[in-house]
C-alpha cells in the first residue's frame, strides 16, 4: 500500500496509560526526539496521585501531553489531536479532551471484560459504536509486543512492560520521527542486555507496524520551526532551578547549601543537587521542614549560599524560620514548588494558591521578597536572580514555582556561564567600625563570618537596636526597624529594569499574570489581538516588591484582567495597593489554563461595559 | 571555573593568650538573682580559654527559654534562634564550617518538648557539636508551667491539680538516639561540671550534657536532695570509667547487678567490692542500666554515661565532597550542555 505524507503545522498528542505503563518515559522520549527534529514544543506531564494505583483503575491513569509545531508554541495544547490510550481507564479519563474527529490509538488487548468493568464502562467502547466521532485505530499493542520479544524468553511481566516503546514506535512512524535518540537512550538506560534488546525490538516493531499495517493510510510531517540559532536542550522547571542554583554559586563564588525535607513536587531539586557534590554542594536531608529551613539559616550565617526547597504545606511549617531569617537579615532562598492545597490538597496537581502565604504567612510585620518563575527555562534565571537579591540585600527571598512548571519541559537555549553577570559578594572583615546592623546603600547589613577575629557578635530573633544589633524593647526603635524592613524591600524595586510589556503598549486591556500562566496568557492574548483589540501582557516576576512602573503601566489601559490558578490572590494585592479595578479570572482545578479559557476571559471583559 | 575565592583568610587569635575575661560580654546578665544559670555560665567561661580554640571560632546557638539567653553573655559568635530549633541551626553551621567549635545551649522544654525531634536527630547524626541542656524541670521564661521532665503530680500554673503526664528521661532518649557522648552534671558542682565540659569539648561528635539547674523562682529546690550537704552523698553517684559504682559519705554503698542484670544497692563491706558493677563508658548496656537509676530508690548518676567514637556527620559530609571532587569534575557549563543540540 502506498501511504501518503500529509503536512500539518501543529499537533498535540496525549499518551495515557496506567502509572506502571511508562507513559512519562514515552512522553519524554517523544519530546526529546521532537526537539531534535527542530519543532517548537511544550509539554504537560499529568501524574496520578498514587505511585502505583491498582492496575487498570481510573486513579492510576498517568498522562503526558505534548504540543509541537512549525510555529511558536506557548502551551501544551488544549484538546489533543491524538490520544494514545493503553487501557480502558486511560480512555475513560482522557476521551473528553480529545478533539472532535481526533485520532485515537487504543491498545485493544487491554480492553478485557475486567478492565472495561473496572473503568466503569457498561460495554466495550471500542466495539459499541460510541466512538464514531473519532478516528479509531485499534491495535493489539500488548500482543504484538510479546511477539516482538518472544525469542528473548523474558518472563511475561518484563515482556509486557516493553509495550510503551511499541506504542512510541507507532507514533514515531506516524510523525516521521527518527528513532535514533531513543535507541541510544534505551542502550544507556537498560544495563541488562536482555531487557535492552527487548525494548529496542519493541520500538522497532511498533515503527514497522505503523509502516506496514493497513491500519494507517498516511503519516504526517511537521516542518521545522523558525528557531533562533544556538545550542538548545530540553529542560524541566525543577532541573532549571537546580542548575540555576549551581550557576548562582559559581557566579558568586559561594558554596551551595541545601536543607530540605522530601515533598512532592519539590523533591527532584534535592535529588539533583545531591548528585553534584563534585561542585562542593552540601545537601542536608533534614528531619522535618523546620529543621530544613533552620539548617539553611545556620549555613547562611556561616557563609553559604543557602537554600531550602519545599511545597505549600512545608512553607507553612517554615514560617517561623523565615521570620527568623528576616530578623537575622541573612541571605536565604526558599523555594516553594506550589501544589493544589489547602492542607495536603492534591500533591501531584498544580496550583498558584500560595502567593498570599508567601506574602503574609508569618507573625508580625514580616515582609519577605517574593519572586516567581514563569516557565521551565525561566526557572534558571529566576533562581539566579533570587540568589543575587538574597546575598546583595541580605534577606530571605521566596521563589515560587509550581507543579506544572516543575515537571513540564521545553526546548531551552543554553546560556554561556562566562557571559552571565557575576554576583558580587563581600564579607565584612574590618574590626574597625564593625556594627552588626549597620547598613550599606541597599540597606543591607554586613555579612561577618564566624571565625573572623574581633567580629564576635550575637544575633537573634528578638528585636534589635538599629546599628548595634543589641536586644532592644525601645518603642521608637521597634518602629524604626519595622519600617526599615519594608524599605529594604523597596530597594529591590528601585533597581529593577523597566517592566516588559508584550503585545500592545497601551490600549483596551492589560492582562497581568504571574508564574505558570505565562504560556496560556501569551497564546490567548496573541489570538485575540489578531481581531484588532489592543491588548498588553505583563507577566510579573517580582511580586514583592511590585515594580515601580506597574501603576503607570496599568493606567495606560482601559481594563485590567488577572488570570490565576487560584481564587484571586494577585488581584487582591493589586486592588489593595493601587485601587485599580482589576478583574479576576480564577481557575482552581489542579490544571493549568488552556488557551481557549484565556481567550474566553479576554473576550468577555472586552465585550462587557 | 570555581577559581573565585571570596572567603576571607582568617589571621586567628593565639588561643594561649585568652582568659576567662575574653569570653565575657558587655551585656547585663538578665537571669533572676540566684538562678543556677549563673554558675553554668561561669564554668563555661572558665573552660573556654583552656581548650586551645581561638575565641572567634566558637559559635553558641540557642533556642528559646531562660537558658537560651546564654549566647548574649558569651563574647563569641552567637545565634539566639527560635524555640526548639537550635540543633538544626547549629547543624547548618557545622555542615558548612567544620572548623568551628559549635555549642548549643538549650533547656528541658526547648530540647525535649518543642524541639524533641531535632534533639533526637542531631544525636543520631553525630554532628560535631556540644549540646548543653539545662534541666530545671519547669518552664521558667513563660512563668512556671510544668515541663516534660517535671515529675508526675507536679503542681504548676497549668497543672493546679498536679501534672498527669509521665516525664521523659533525657539520658535514655539520648542513648536511644545512638548518641556518642552522653553525660550529666550539676549547676552548683563547679569542678565536676568543668571536667565534663572539657571532656565534651574534646569529643568528636555530638556531646550531650544534661545539667541539672535550679530555677529558684518557679521550681526552687527541685534538686535539693541531690545538692544539699546532708543528703547529696546518699543520693548522688559519680560514675567513672573503669571504676566500681560506689556512693555514700564514705563510699560505703555500691551498685551491683543481680542475675537478671537488675541493679541493686548493696553494702560494700558485706557484699564485696569485687562484685560491684564496674562502669564502662563504652558499653551501651552499662549506660542503659545506669540511665534508669532514679531517685529516691537509687542514687542519681552523674558523670559520663557514654563516650564512644563514630565518624561525625560533618566529617562524613566533607569526605563525600572530597571523594566526589576526585571523581567526575563536571562544570556547571557541562551540566547545562547535557543533551544539547545545535540549531543552525
Ligand atoms: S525563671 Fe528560673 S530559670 Fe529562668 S532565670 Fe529565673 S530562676 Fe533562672
Amino acid at each position: 500500500m502506498q501511504k501518503v505524507v500529509e503536512t500539518v503545522s501543529t499537533v498535540a498528542i496525549r499518551f495515557a496509560g496506567d502509572s506502571g505503563d511508562g507513559m512519562q518515559v514515552t512522553g519524554s522520549q517523544f519530546t526529546d526526539t521532537t526537539a531534535l527534529a527542530g519543532n517548537d514544543l511544550a509539554t504537560f506531564p499529568d501524574f496520578p496521585a498514587e505511585i502505583r494505583a491498582p492496575a487498570g483503575s481510573l486513579a492510576g491513569v498517568s498522562g503526558f501531553q505534548i504540543k509541537f509545531s512549525s510555529e511558536a508554541v506557548f502551551t501544551p495544547g488544549d484538546a489533543p489531536d491524538v490520544l494514545v490510550a493503553m487501557n480502558p481507564a486511560a480512555l475513560k479519563v482522557n476521551l473528553k479532551d480529545l478533539k472532535p474527529g481526533g485520532m485515537l490509538i487504543a491498545n485493544s488487548e487491554a480492553f478485557t471484560k475486567k478492565n472495561i468493568d473496572y473503568a466503569g464502562y457498561a460495554t466495550n467502547p471500542l466495539e459499541d459504536g460510541s466512538l464514531t466521532g473519532f478516528k479509531v485505530f485499534k491495535a493489539d499493542i500488548t500482543g504484538m509486543t510479546l511477539k516482538a520479544v518472544e525469542e528473548l524468553k523474558l518472563n511475561n511481566r518484563h515482556a509486557v512492560r516493553c509495550k510503551n516503546f511499541f506504542a512510541l514506535g507507532i507514533v514515531y512512524w506516524l510523525y516521521g520521527r527518527e528513532a535514533s535518540h531513543t535507541v541510544e537512550w534505551i542502550k544507556s538506560k537498560f544495563k541488562d542486555p536482555q531487557l535492552c534488546e527487548a525494548n529496542l525490538r519493541a520500538l522497532k516493531a511498533g515503527y514497522h507496524f505503523g509502516e506496514t499495517a493497513e491500519l494507517f493510510d498516511r503519516s504526517y510531517e511537521v516542518k521545522q520551526a523558525k528557531i533562533a540559532p544556538g545550542r538548545y536542550r530540553n529542560i524541566s522547571g525543577n532541573e532549571a532551578l537546580s542548575l540555576g542554583f549551581l550557576a548562582a554559586a559559581e557566579l558568586s563564588g559561594l558554596e551551595l547549601f541545601l536543607g530540605s525535607y522530601p515533598i512532592t513536587p519539590a523533591s527532584d531539586i534535592l535529588h539533583e543537587l545531591a548528585s553534584h557534590k563534585q561542585l562542593g554542594v552540601r545537601t542536608f536531608q533534614a528531619e522535618d521542614e523546620i529543621a530544613a529551613v533552620c539548617s539553611a539559616i545556620g549555613a547562611a550565617y556561616s557563609g553559604a549560599l543557602a537554600l531550602t526547597t519545599t511545597s505549600g504545606p512545608g512553607l507553612a511549617l517554615k514560617s517561623e524560620g523565615i521570620g527568623l531569617a528576616l530578623m537575622l537579615e541573612l541571605p536565604l532562598v526558599i523555594v516553594d514548588v506550589q501544589r493544589a492545597g489547602p492542607s495536603t490538597g492534591m500533591p501531584t496537581k498544580t496550583e498558584q494558591a500560595d502567593l498570599l502565604q508567601a506574602m503574609y504567612g508569618r507573625n508580625g510585620e514580616a515582609p519577605v521578597a517574593v519572586i516567581a518563575a514563569k516557565s521551565p527555562g525561566d526557572c534558571f534565571y529566576t533562581a539566579i536572580e533570587a540568589c543575587r537579591i538574597a546575598v546583595t540585600h541580605m534577606m530571605p527571598v521566596i521563589l515560587l514555582s509550581d507543579g506544572f512548571i516543575a515537571n513540564s519541559a521545553e526546548p531551552w537555549r543554553i546560556p554561556e556561564m562566562a557571559s552571565l553577570p557575576k554576583i558580587p559578594v563581600k564579607f565584612w572583615t574590618e574590626k574597625e567600625g564593625f556594627q552588626p546592623y549597620a547598613r550599606d546603600e541597599n540597606l543591607a547589613r554586613p555579612w561577618a563570618l564566624p571565625g573572623s577575629p574581633g567580629l564576635e557578635h550575637r544575633i537573634g530573633g528578638i528585636e534589635k537596636e538599629h546599628l548595634t544589633g543589641n536586644i532592644s524593647y525601645d518603642a521608637a526603635n521597634h518602629e524604626l526597624m519595622s519600617k526599615l524592613r519594608y524599605e529594604r524591600l523597596q530597594k529591590i524595586a528601585d533597581a529593577l529594569p523597566p517592566t516588559e510589556i508584550e503585545g500592545d503598549q497601551a490600549g483596551d486591556l492589560l492582562v497581568i499574570g504571574w508564574g505558570d500562566t505565562y504560556g496560556p496568557i501569551q497564546a490567548g492574548v496573541e489570538a485575540v489581538r489578531k481581531s484588532g483589540s489592543k491588548i498588553g501582557h505583563v507577566q510579573l516576576r517580582w511580586l514583592n516588591p511590585f515594580p515601580n512602573d506597574l501603576e503607570a503601566i496599568m493606567k495606560r489601559y482601559k481594563r485590567v484582567l488577572v488570570p490565576e490558578i487560584n481564587l484571586g490572590q494577585l488581584v487582591k494585592l493589586l486592588r489593595a495597593k493601587y485601587l485599580v479595578d482589576a478583574k479576576s479570572f480564577p481557575k482552581i482545578q489542579g490544571q493549568p489554563f488552556k488557551e481557549s479559557e484565556i481567550v474566553f476571559a479576554i473576550k468577555q471583559i472586552l465585550e462587557a461595559n | 571555573m570555581r577559581a573565585l575565592n571570596i572567603y576571607p583568610q582568617f589571621q586567628h587569635t593565639d588561643p594561649s593568650t585568652q582568659t576567662r575575661k575574653d569570653f565575657v560580654t558587655d551585656q547585663d546578665v538578665r537571669w533572676c538573682p540566684g538562678c543556677g544559670d549563673y554558675s553554668i555560665l561561669a564554668q563555661v567561661q572558665r573552660v573556654m580559654p583552656t581548650l586551645g580554640i581561638p575565641r572567634e571560632n566558637y559559635v553558641f546557638v540557642s533556642g528559646i527559654g531562660c537558658s537560651s539567653r546564654f549566647p548574649y553573655y558569651m563574647e563569641t559568635f552567637g545565634i539566639h534562634s527560635i524555640h526548639g530549633r537550635a540543633p538544626a541551626v547549629a547543624t547548618g553551621v557545622k555542615a558548612m564550617r567544620p572548623d568551628l567549635s559549635v555549642w548549643v545551649v538549650t533547656g528541658d522544654g526547648d530540647a525535649l518538648s518543642i524541639g524533641g525531634n531535632h534533639f533526637m536527630h542531631v544525636l543520631r547524626r553525630n554532628v560535631d557539636l556540644k549540646l548543653l541542656m539545662f534541666n530545671n524541670q519547669i518552664y521558667g521564661l513563660t512563668k512556671g508551667q510544668y515541663s516534660p521532665t517535671s515529675p508526675v503530680g507536679k503542681k504548676a500554673k497549668s497543672t493546679p491539680m498536679g501534672s498527669i503526664d509521665y516525664p521523659i528521661d533525657p539520658i535514655s532518649v539520648a542513648l536511644g538516639a545512638n548518641g556518642t557522648f552522653i553525660a550529666r552534671s550539676f549547676d552548683v558542682h563547679a569542678s565536676h561540671l568543668q571536667n565534663i565540659l572539657k571532656r565534651a569539648a574534646e569529643h568528636k561528635g555530638t556531646a550531650f550534657v544534661e545539667i541539672y539547674q535550679n530555677c529558684n523562682i518557679f521550681n526552687d529546690g527541685a534538686f535539693s536532695l541531690l545538692t544539699e550537704k546532708e543528703t547529696k552523698s546518699d543520693h548522688v553517684i559519680e560514675i567513672e570509667h573503669g571504676k566500681p559504682l560506689r556512693f555514700g559519705k564514705n563510699l560505703e554503698k555500691g551498685i551491683a547487678l543481680d542475675a537478671s542484670l537488675t541493679p541493686k544497692v548493696v553494702d560494700v563491706a558485706s557484699y564485696g567490692e569485687d562484685k560491684l558493677f564496674v562502669y564502662d563508658e563504652t558499653s551501651e548496656i552499662a549506660a542503659l542500666i545506669v540511665s534508669r537509676l532514679h531517685a529516691p530508690e537509687f542514687p542519681v548518676p552523674i558523670g559520663v554515661f557514654r563516650a564512644v567514637s563514630r565518624p561525625s556527620y560533618d566529617a562524613l559530609l566533607v569526605d563525600q565532597i572530597d571523594r566526589a571532587k576526585k571523581g567526575k569534575r563536571e562544570t556547571v557549563q557541562e551540566l547545562l550542555d547535557d543533551g544539547q543540540w545545535t540549531v543552525k
